[in-house]
């Protein structure tokens, strides 16, 4: 365990160190970042106020609330592994990877987690700035707010494994553009992203509950923004173990045929 | 006489399917209803040991299957059947163990993080090995020495000029003190002396660490100065196996012969004797079939005023390049 420490200090040392050498690269992603649910923000709350000041159950300050804490959800557990994988096969760095006598998933993660760090540096003067302009309506439940960390982690887990098996894509096609495309219209769609889930029709919910994008993003912000009962946050959590586990064996089992293949076709 | 074999290859093979296409657009139609495939045996059963502490060079002209050789060794390559064995572990199984206990440098990859500094990757190698600081330390302090990296470490890698980062990637792959080294043209883009440091940094490390080096490169400077023992394979084939000097007597037919005459040996033609390849001043280079060498300085001695006169094999660059040029089967 303690070499794992030692590892990922030493990981999380350099994901930091190359960020800051790719600075111009990093706030343009940061701007996209909280441009996207600014967006839908300014149209949601357009439409609630048409509408006499809510649509279902949001009003425009819940709206508010609901993308300030669906852009910093979203921002603790996205991952960008898909657009790299490609490259590093092509390129044969792949290969030095794979020359380590460890699981090349510990780098990632320590990667993701080095960029997210250092990028709340410019996110929390945003969501400072974006409640002070949109005036956010929250109701503070305790224990709500108590359970967010770990869903949030679980959240990561869930989609950090579930977006490195996708990755892993890459051993399979040059074209990994499109699958990953195919991914994120679906995450947009489902996740709650686009629009809360309450919003949709009732079908379009049930598919959401069966699929994972949900349980990523949607979930934790309605937990801490105080819309769900303990039922639902223990159901909820029940669930996202279940995806935790699918997604770990997913991406083992990809992981182990893709470097079977690698091995097979050379680089 | 060194011990029982570190490294074993039984019967090596690796076959690539790949994708074969002509120019067009009819052939690119074509192509996506039936596809066309061509097998090629890049490694096509080869057997050789080494035993632990030996240095080997191995020899190919491109596309010989050196560097598929090299993936298997090192567990980047599935072979297509037969079988490879290094200190016991087959080596695409991939297991830590085994990773830890051998390294992979290739000229143009990089072990070394391009944004940071030397020192700081060295430091990242270390906690993914486990080096405890007790030997890390001590062995970097070493490595430093040997390859005078002390200014370098500091430097971000992006910043080196090729020779230094070529230094640091070696240094950094030998951090975790692997007991075989597998380097396929550690010296490729160096100048001389570069090349030179790195050919007698890795003879020193062979000697004191014991380490057991396979080592490809195209600077035959490298080969001799390092390798006793050489491996050919061309065309995914073993032509050869055995001491440097015995490559050279299997595979040159000729033998130079260089004599220095009185007077320059005057207008008369020297053809008779063997093709001339150099003449200048009183001094001629002759190319004569080896089985003659004999009879062709007796006739020379006889029928010349022969200053002196030296036999020798012809350099190793012409019979590797000779070796090279043969078709394949």
């Amino acid at each position: 365990m303690s070499a794992y420490l030692s590892i990922y200090k030493g990981y999380f040392k350099t994901a930091l160190a190359v960020q800051f050498q790719y600075r111009v690269a990093m706030i343009i992603w940061l701007i996209g970042g909280i441009v996207e649910p600014l967006m839908y923000l300014v149209v949601w709350s357009t439409v609630a106020a048409q509408q006499g000041g809510s649509v279902g159950s949001f009003t425009a300050g819940d709206f508010a609330a609901y993308y300030i804490a669906m852009m910093l959800v979203n921002h603790a557990t996205f991952s960008w592994i898909m657009w790299e994988y490609d490259y590093r096969i092509r390129s044969g760095d792949f290969s030095t990877v794979l020359l380590k006598p460890i699981h090349p998933i510990h780098s990632d993660i320590a990667d993701n987690l080095g960029y997210k760090v250092l990028t709340l540096i410019v996110y929390l003067p945003a969501v400072g700035l974006l409640a002070w302009f949109f005036h956010p309506t929250w109701t503070f439940v305790g224990w709500a707010v108590a359970a967010t960390l770990p869903v949030l982690v679980f959240a990561f887990l869930m989609r950090f494994f579930l977006e490195w098996a996708l990755a892993m894509s890459a051993f399979w096609t040059t074209r990994t553009g499109a699958v990953n495309q195919v991914y994120f219209v679906l995450l947009l769609f489902f996740s709650g992203r686009l629009a809360p889930l309450e919003l949709f029709p009732q079908p379009v919910q049930t598919l959401a509950a069966a699929l994972p994008f949900r349980w990523m993003l949607s979930f934790p912000v309605e937990l801490v923004l105080g819309r769900l009962s303990t039922r639902d946050a223990l159901i909820g959590v029940g669930v996202q173990l279940a995806w935790i586990a699918v997604g770990f064996f997913l991406m083992r089992t990809v992981y182990r045929a893709g470097i079977r293949r690698y091995a097979a076709f050379g680089s | 006489m060194p011990s029982s074999p570190v490294i074993t290859l039984r019967e090596l093979r690796k076959i690539y399917t790949v994708a074969e296409r002509e120019a067009g657009l009819g052939a690119a139609l074509r192509s996506l209803f039936s596809r066309k495939s061509r097998e090629v045996r890049a490694v096509d059963g080869i057997s050789f040991d080494v035993a632990e502490g030996e240095i080997v060079g191995f020899l190919g002209p491109n596309g010989a299957g050196k560097t598929t050789t090299l993936k298997m060794l090192s567990g980047l390559l599935h072979p297509t059947s037969g079988d490879a064995q290094v200190f016991g572990f087959r080596p695409w199984e991939r297991e830590r163990d085994y990773l830890r206990r051998m390294t992979l440098v290739m000229g143009q990859r990089n072990q070394l993080v391009w944004d940071i500094p030397v020192a700081d990757s060295f430091e990242l190698n270390r906690a993914v090995y486990r080096i405890p600081y007790e030997e890390f330390r001590p062995t970097v302090a070493k490595l430093t020495e040997l390859l005078e990296l002390g200014p370098l470490l500091q430097k971000p890698v992006r910043n080196l000029s090729l020779g230094e980062r070529m230094k640091c990637e070696i240094a950094c792959a030998l951090l975790h003190s692997p007991r075989v080294l597998f380097l396929d043209e550690p010296t490729i883009g160096l100048d001389v002396t570069m090349q030179r440091r790195i050919r007698t940094f890795v003879n020193e490390y062979n000697q004191r660490t014991g380490a057991t080096v396979l080592l490809t490169s195209h600077y035959m400077a490298d080969v001799e100065a390092l390798c006793k023992r050489v491996i050919v394979i061309h065309h995914g084939t073993l032509l050869y196996d055995g001491g440097l000097t015995g490559l050279v007597e299997r595979f040159s037919p000729f033998k130079t012969v260089t004599v220095d005459l009185l007077n320059g040996g005057g207008e008369g033609s020297l053809e008779k004797y063997g093709k001339v390849v150099a003449r200048n001043d009183a001094s001629v280079t002759l190319r004569v079939p080896k089985a003659e060498t004999a009879s062709v300085t007796a006739r020379l001695l006889r029928e010349l005023e022969v200053v002196d006169l030296t036999v020798q094999d012809p350099p190793i660059e012409d019979v590797i390049e000779h070796v090279f040029n043969q078709p394949g089967a």
